[in-house]
């Protein structure tokens, strides 16, 4: 590291570090958190990450809020990805209550989660682009980004803070436009996604700015409690939607990429590869979606009345149904108690969700297990001795949402 | 492969009575200890060539204010990779003498998530590096997920309880 710097006379000069704010509020930082860097010339000495700046205090709100009111708290989670949060809810919901998901409803969820991952990567990837200093991939891939919006759009109604899906299913079955966007991004994705790979993967000016920059080993991102494509660029092939499958994932073949050296690059490499797999996913997904034939392809939700909201017409005109509708609309029905640990694979990596209910009506506590809250820690050890710039490209590779570290 | 009955075996080996309650909520092995304990058997359980939970996945906290004398509950959740099994492991403590020892030397994931139960619950942990607030403000003086502070207004009189059943 010595060489680096400018040789001075023995005691000419006292040497002095400069300490930089990098943020809170700090266009390179891409969300709202602040380093304190202490730098030696253009080198890291050491770095102090706060966070905290848009705490909301979700563990506290969800201890007042019926279950299927929660699921949009957790839209705010991750926003790059909200329809994977909010599935994970679901699911952990499910897992507590014993309701059986028919299969697809599985399916529909793994093509709206897969669709979710690849936006996240997708933006996670360019953006280490426009750090790098090439901002024409983020523009150009960001219409395709888009198509997913309208897909969510279609289903839900909603694009960024997306309240998909319901405790038991969807809220509604997906339309015919729905899967005709999802045609023709399934049509027109892979080249553009090509397209955006050999702009990249093998520029050498990326390639040295992102190779050997912000690595970590295995061993270090195990305990630093890694998880999804930061743990995967080291070699270890964690993956929930392996490990544990939940929606059904067991019925798809992909694979799980990997990396060796956890650096940069790698963490690039392992998301582009990601967003292949998911594509994969997505038609063997839609695949089996079509196979559903006659009445079975109107299936959206489980037959759980306690949990999911009558169709309008049966509210207007049937007792049953009104009083189910008064009853998960006030938040009246009691949930069983119990303890239950679920996890989902978000796009940052394990996505837990700690639910303890003593049979109230609300959750007596609820603790979101935030993949980047957990890796931001190592943040210190991934830059201490590299230059500024790189610290820049680390922060982007990581993926950190604020709203996710901060819940 | 790694079972709930062996890991139960084991540690019942090791400890003898001092870890308890064992159940199994919706399949995760859980079980407690006397909270001087917590370090030793965490560390039994990263440290044995059987058992290796070397990936901790969460840490928080709960509180139970009906409890007496244990109203705060620390929870890891741990996993095996190797053999993909997930167990829990409570901890409980006295509120007014909140203090546990950190495993922030076993793992250093353990460290903003402790930060994070002493900042929300006051779990004070023994030996933690650097034991500070981390979502709150510093100036703040009390723990907020603690039960004694309802969300709700209590004066709100347009939601009478008793409208709703809930008298």
């Amino acid at each position: 590291m010595s060489e680096h710097h400018i040789k001075l006379p023995e005691g000419s000069i006292e040497k002095t570090t400069t300490t930089l704010n990098l943020g809170p509020t700090h266009p390179a930082t891409h969300g709202v958190f602040q380093n304190i860097l202490e730098l030696d010339g253009e080198r890291i000495v050491s770095a102090e990450q706060t966070v905290g700046y848009i705490h909301r205090a979700f563990e506290k709100l969800a201890e007042r809020r019926p279950l299927g009111q929660i699921t949009v708290l957790t839209d705010r989670l991750n926003y790059c990805s909200p329809p994977i949060n909010n599935m994970g809810w679901h699911l952990t919901c499910e897992k507590l209550l014993g309701l059986k998901i028919p299969k697809r409803v599985d399916y529909l969820r793994i093509i709206i989660m897969e669709l979710a991952r690849i936006s996240d990567h997708l933006i996670c990837n360019s953006i280490v682009g426009v750090d790098a200093g090439a901002y024409t991939g983020f523009l150009y891939v960001m219409q395709y980004r888009e198509l997913i919006y309208e897909i969510y759009e279609e289903v839900c109604g909603a694009r960024l803070t997306t309240n998909i899906g319901r405790i038991g299913g969807f809220e509604r079955n997906f339309n015919d436009i729905a899967f005709q966007k999802l045609e023709k991004f399934l049509r027109e994705y892979p080249k553009v996604l090509k397209e955006f790979e050999t702009l990249f993967m093998r520029n050498r000016i990326f390639m040295d700015r992102t190779m050997g920059t912000g690595a970590i080993s295995a061993e270090r991102a195990l305990n630093y409690g890694f998880t999804g494509p930061n743990l995967r660029a080291t070699g270890v092939d964690y993956d929930v939607r392996v490990h544990t499958p939940y929606s059904s994932y067991e019925d798809f073949q992909f694979k799980v990429p990997v990396g060796t050296t956890g650096d940069n690059y790698d963490r690039w490499l392992v998301r582009e590869q990601e967003m292949w797999e998911s594509i994969s996913i997505i038609e063997q997904a839609y695949q089996k979606v079509q196979e559903f034939k006659g009445t079975e392809a109107d299936v959206f939700h489980a037959d759980a009345p306690e949990y999911y909201l009558p169709p309008k017409e049966a509210v207007y005109t049937e007792m049953e149904a009104l009083i189910w509708h008064f009853k998960i609309i006030m938040g009246e029905t009691n949930i069983p108690s119990g303890e239950v640990y679920n996890s989902v694979e978000g796009a940052n990596g394990e996505l837990g969700f700690y639910l303890i209910s003593d049979g109230g009506r609300t959750p007596y506590r609820l603790h979101f297990r935030r993949p980047s809250f957990i890796y931001y820690q190592a943040f210190e050890e991934l830059i201490k001795g590299s230059m500024l710039s790189d610290t820049i490209i680390t922060m982007s590779s990581l993926n950190l949402i604020a709203g996710e570290l901060d819940a | 492969m790694l079972t709930n009955e062996k890991v139960q075996t084991r540690l019942v080996e090791k400890f003898g009575e001092q870890v308890s309650n064992f159940q199994e909520p919706y399949g995760m092995l859980t079980f407690e200890s006397p909270k001087e304990l917590n370090l030793k058997v965490l560390n039994f359980l990263y440290d044995d060539e059987e058992l290796k939970f070397r990936f901790l996945t969460d840490v928080t906290a709960v509180h139970y204010p009906e409890n007496k004398g244990k109203e705060l509950a620390i929870v890891y959740h741990l996993h095996n990779l190797s053999d993909n099994l997930r167990i829990r492991f409570k901890v409980f403590t006295d509120i007014n003498t909140p203090d546990v020892y950190t495993a922030t030397g076993l793992y250093s994931s353990a460290n903003w998530q402790e930060r994070e139960a002493y900042d929300f619950f006051g779990v004070n942990f023994v030996g933690h590096p650097n034991l500070k607030r981390i979502m709150n403000v510093e100036e703040m003086d009390y723990f907020p997920l603690r039960k004694e502070f309802p969300l709700e207004d209590q004066t709100r009189v347009d939601k009478d309880d008793e409208m709703f059943g809930r008298g």
